[in-house]
């Protein structure tokens, strides 16, 4: 099943997964399970290969709820971006290893890859997608 | 598709106090709006005769804990049995209860149609306000990678900026001119300009004998973080709309009806909608595809051009929002927006007036209140009542309101014959 439930799961064993159609061969990120493009349901698991680059991206200062218990708000920012994978598809994602309380030094274009966030949430440890400058 | 059936025509207009008002709930900022547009019509009606409400409303759900909210302030505006219907498009809410307002009318299922938005937003923490704007985002795949509202609009500044070579102060001045308007509007949350609040900020450090910043003119106040800290980089407090309650009501007919109520009717004469998906899957993060379209769809039906409009109400949610709606609009071409607001084109004395009620920013923005708060306004400055705001002889106007990111724009013209 191609649900969020399974995308999630993916991403704890540190695997960027997408789904590809089996019919026009769209490759999908998150994964659906029915493609627009050829409205086709034959879809199948497809790893991306986590390289791509920052298309846009901002520093929050004022953060969400759920963020402000992992620490961050006024005085620690993050940054998250819209990430366009080599593949094809974008995908929004935290973007680590850049300086948050430095925007202007981020580049939109700066080459990226996958990153496997571990953090603190409710219910105990998770992973979080993100990405960090490729090396 | 591009036609109406029959013409519609807005033959009332009113809108409540824009502000953050701990005392009123919904209904009676609703009834607010609906007394001043019954008090609009000049030949006077029977708001009896009103056949059904379309209620632009994003979530009483969630701020007030309210929900089936139509039928309620029907009641309280006292149009029951009307057939009460609420829309919700996130920010566009307004604008699409318009627009079903006006295929009701424009089919012919009803004659006379009131159409309504409202939203009370402070009963909530800043913060939950926050989580619940977020809501309108894509909640599964954007909110969760911590991108707020106003993150996502600093996410397409960040692809503004990088592809056109402008920084954010071209942006603080949308903010600067929609303060200047803002303060000739007697409904506005803010009726102050950025000046008015740079001297008093001065004055009163300087009364509580603290250090007195020597900020040299607006810009200057509004790159200092101590007086404009940022929100989501670029975006900063004076490049967002407030958290804001208030209410806006129309009153439809169809046109061969309209000079039973006024001799000035203002004729809706175009009417476009589309949809987008979420920024990660748009090729171009620089303009909305849905507002491209809403605007191609509305100018078609019209038979006018970008040129020929007068007025423009248009969706500054944020700052950048301003620029990106005049270049989808056609008014500037795209990479020219920015330099446009900087050179005061787009200023009540400009070539190209926009937001002339102040905008989301300065006027407020009660999400589901505001598509039709800016119908309003072209109702105003299109009768020549928008007093002290007024741009001479303008006969055609026009209104673009978003949902979210651009997942829903909804764009309308409207003519003073
Ligand atoms: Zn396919």
């Amino acid at each position: 099943m191609f649900t969020r439930d399974a995308f999630v799961g993916w991403l704890q064993e540190k695997k960027l997964m997408g789904a590809r159609c089996g019919k026009c061969g769209q490759v999908y990120l998150p994964p659906r399970p029915y493609c627009p493009s050829c409205r086709s349901s034959e879809m199948e698991w497809h790893e991306l290969s986590g390289r791509g680059e920052v298309a846009a991206f901002t520093a929050v200062h004022v953060a969400p709820t759920f963020m402000e218990k992992q620490g961050f708000g006024r005085g620690k920012p993050y940054a998250t971006a819209v990430v366009r994978l080599q593949e094809g598809p974008g995908i929004s994602a935290r973007l680590v290893g850049v300086d948050a309380a430095r925007p202007e030094e981020i580049k939109v274009g700066t080459q990226v890859e996958v990153d496997f966030l571990e953090v603190e949430a409710e219910g105990g440890k998770q992973v979080d997608l993100a990405f960090r400058p490729a090396t | 598709m591009g036609k109406l059936a029959r013409g519609v025509a807005v033959v009332g207009a009113g809108v409540s106090r824009f502000g953050a008002f701990k005392e009123k709930t919904s209904r009676d900022l609703f009834v607010e709006s609906f007394q001043d547009m019954v008090n609009s019509v000049d030949k006077g009606f029977d708001p009896g005769e009103i056949e059904a409400l379309y209620l632009g409303n994003f979530s009483s759900d969630l701020f007030e804990g309210q929900g089936h909210t139509a039928p309620i302030m029907a009641e309280w505006a006292g149009i029951i049995p009307a057939a009460a219907t609420r829309l919700e498009d996130a920010c566009a809410s307004g604008g699409v209860a318009l627009r079903q307002g006006i295929l009701a009318v424009a089919s012919g299922a009803y004659d006379l149609v009131l159409v309504g938005g409202v939203e009370k937003m402070n009963n909530l923490p800043t913060e939950k306000v926050t989580d619940t704007l977020a809501a309108a985002s894509d909640t599964l795949y954007e909110a969760s990678a911590g991108f707020t509202f106003p993150g996502l609009y600093a996410a397409i500044a960040t692809a503004y900026m990088a592809r056109y070579g402008i920084t954010p102060e071209y942006f603080m001045r949308v903010g600067i001119k929609n303060h200047n308007n803002g303060k000739l509007n007697p409904k506005a949350q803010f009726q102050t300009t950025i000046r008015d609040l740079l001297e008093g900020r001065k004055a009163k450090l300087a009364a509580q004998g603290k250090p007195v910043p020597d900020w040299q003119d607006e810009l200057d106040f509004l790159r200092d973080d101590s007086a404009n800290p940022v929100v989501a980089w670029p975006m900063r407090l004076f490049d967002c709309s407030p958290i804001t309650d208030g209410a806006a009501c129309l009153l439809l007919v169809s046109e061969e009806m309209a000079t039973r109520f006024t001799d000035r009717p203002v004729y809706i004469i175009g009417s476009g909608q589309a949809s987008d998906y979420p920024l990660h899957t748009r090729s171009d993060l620089t303009s909305l595809g849905s507002a491209r379209l809403a605007a191609r769809q509305a100018y078609e039906m019209a038979g006018v051009t970008p040129r020929d409009i007068k007025v423009a109400e248009v969706h500054d949610c944020f700052t950048v929002a301003e620029v990106v709606a005049t270049e989808d609009l056609g008014f500037f071409a795209p990479g020219e927006g920015a330099r446009a607001a900087a050179e005061g084109r787009t200023a009540r004395s400009g070539d190209r007036p926009i937001n002339t009620s102040g905008g989301l920013k300065a006027k407020g923005h009660p999400v589901g209140a505001s598509g039709v708060a800016q119908a309003v306004e072209v109702f105003l400055q299109l009768r020549g009542e928008a007093g002290a705001r007024q741009v001479p002889g303008a006969n055609l106007g026009l209104t673009h309101n978003v949902g979210a990111t651009g997942g829903t724009c909804t764009v309308h013209i409207y003519e003073r014959r």
